[in-house]
């Protein structure tokens, strides 16, 4: 009995931080479904978002003002990004547009340190991370804020693409770039617009990944993470993101605590990676990802 | 739905000389001139490779998001120059195509498909709503299907699809680049109908390329014959219809090459 306990908190506590892998996904799912960019700098856009949210909090900005301060900057960001990189790389291989958003990491993660200095802050979000107990399993109480934040944005995202017109739009141009141009639809704008709202999403994962680790530059990192979660998933699919981060989360956990052991530890920080090489050879569009079709 | 213009004879759209390029390297137009007029129903003749699709694609400023670009010449629509024009302010002008094809949204419904051809134009809901009816009225089979992924539906509602998406925009020049590709003959004249009923009750301008010239040539007034990236011959259709060596001459199978580099099958599985 005490057994089977365990291995319910250790899978718990395993599905909870894969929620925070696919806070990390999302963002790349976004922009990859709306334009075919793998972005590469979503992790740094995350260090971004996080970083420019404590230091204007740290000098005196009130919660939600900073937030919504943020928000403006990643905007901004969003179209700058959109006009000065993806506009002149547009219709290049998407080895291309890859290789420009590494680059755009390395600019974005300096742009931050420099505006915002290179030491560790602490992020307080005002949870306590006391674990509390249902029926005899130990929950990290923030593990379930994150996962509760993460269910949240998940439904606004799909309320968004179901309901709303730029929803549409991005739909259509996820579906068919080509016939959304012949239809009128203004690609450069919807694409500012995806960088913006994965702006967003990074920004929520910057602030729950920073209340675990520090805002910090290791925390652009987590973008490494996200990729066997996309593995999993499929690169152009939300819901895969979602199970995807799960399914990273929980075998990681479950590694570490029964064949870790058996290989002297410390597997959990590879053991993804190995399942993602795994799935690779078996399913490589992912569980969710849309089939490869070359017609000829 | 044609508003009143200070020119009503001149000519809708015009080409000059137009001379296009794929990769600044594969010669697909060599000159073509062709002026469509008001009102009329122009057909665009020629083989396989003769450059049709690559002209209206040129038209709608489409080229350069296939790597294609006009190297000579000048396209403008109702006065405005094509060229320096974005694909998205000349839907907004009037000027829509339907692609070869049909490039449906497949994933997305009929109904959300047709929706998406008024975002261009940034209708208001009821207005979108009044269009959507009047789409239905043209194609009463999408209604039936308004809920059912555009994916799953056939070759002819697909393409009804397509063409009521691009009627959403309010289109006062309809491109169209082989409706009939891939259909049943009986379906491809319910389409052509269907064509020329918007060509006669709202004065829609068309301009049709076809392989199919036999359709081509029953439904539109006039038509323009490519060969070779060069428009050879144009006149009333009627007179183009009675003569056989015509067909022979310029219509026949042969293919020396494809329309572009990536041709209408471009979608790549993004």
């Amino acid at each position: 009995m005490e057994d089977v306990q365990f291995f319910i908190e250790v899978l718990v506590g395993g599905l909870l931080s894969g929620v925070m892998y696919s806070l990390v996904a999302i963002g790349f799912v976004l922009i990859y479904k709306t334009s075919g960019v793998l972005n590469f700098a979503q992790g740094a856009l995350l260090l971004f978002a996080a970083l420019t949210f404590v230091s204007l909090h740290e000098r005196g900005v009130p919660f939600w003002a900073s937030i919504g301060l943020t928000l403006v900057l990643l905007a901004i960001l969003g179209t700058l990004i959109e006009r000065v990189v993806l506009r002149p790389l547009v219709n290049q291989p998407p080895i291309t547009l890859f290789l420009a958003t590494l680059g755009l990491s390395y600019v974005i993660e300096g742009g931050a340190q420099l505006l915002w200095g290179t030491q560790v802050h602490g992020l307080d979000l005002g949870i306590d991370d006391v674990p509390f107990e249902v029926g005899g399993v130990l929950i990290s109480s923030f593990d379930l804020f994150a996962a509760a934040t993460a269910a949240l944005m998940v439904a606004l995202i799909t309320l968004f693409f179901r309901y709303t017109r730029i929803g549409l739009a991005f739909r259509a141009v996820a579906d068919d770039p080509f016939a959304a141009l012949a239809v009128g639809l203004r690609l450069t704008r919807i694409w500012a617009i995806v960088w913006t709202a994965s702006g967003v999403v990074a920004l929520v994962a910057g602030l729950l990944w920073g209340a675990r680790l520090g805002v910090q530059f290791s925390l652009s990192l987590v973008v490494l993470k996200a990729l066997p979660v996309l593995v999993l998933g499929g690169f152009d699919s939300i819901a895969g993101a979602i199970i995807g981060g799960l399914l990273v989360g929980a075998t990681e956990k479950l590694a570490e605590v029964y064949i870790g052991p058996f290989l002297g530890g410390g597997i959990e920080s590879w053991f993804a990676y190995v399942v993602a090489l795994a799935f690779l050879l078996v399913r490589p569009s992912g569980l969710f990802g849309q089939k490869l079709v070359e017609r000829v | 739905m044609t508003g009143p213009t200070p020119a009503q004879d001149a000519p809708l759209l015009v080409l000059e000389d137009v001379e296009a390029t794929y990769n600044h390297a594969i010669v697909a137009l060599r000159g073509v001139s062709l002026a469509v007029r008001r009102g009329e129903i122009r057909a665009l003749l020629g083989a396989n490779g003769a450059g049709k699709t690559t002209t209206l694609k040129a038209v709608s400023h489409l080229l350069p998001a296939e790597r294609g670009q006009i190297t000579r010449g000048h396209i403008r629509f109702d006065g405005e120059i094509v060229e320096r024009t974005s694909p998205a302010d000349l839907v907004r002008r009037g000027l829509v195509q339907v692609l070869e094809g049909r490039h449906c949204f497949r994933s997305l419904t009929v109904e959300e498909n047709l929706l998406t051809g008024a975002l261009g134009r940034s209708a208001s809901r009821s207005e979108a709503q009044t269009d959507l009816e009047r789409v239905y009225a043209f194609f009463p089979r999408l209604k039936e299907k308004r809920r059912t992924s555009a994916g799953l539906t056939s070759g002819g509602e697909q393409q009804m699809t397509a063409i009521g998406r691009a009627l959403m925009a309010r289109p006062r020049l309809l491109v169209l680049d082989e409706p009939s590709m891939g259909l049943a003959p009986l379906v491809v004249e319910a389409i052509f109908s269907t064509l020329r009923k918007l060509n006669e009750t709202e004065g829609l301008t068309l301009l049709v390329a076809e392989q199919n010239s036999t359709v081509a040539l029953r439904y539109a007034h006039r038509a323009t014959v490519l060969e070779n990236g060069r428009a050879v011959l144009e006149g009333p259709a009627a007179e183009l219809r009675a003569r056989e060596d015509i067909k022979a001459f310029y219509l026949g199978l042969r293919t020396p090459h494809r329309d572009g580099p990536l041709g209408g099958d471009s979608r790549s599985a993004a």
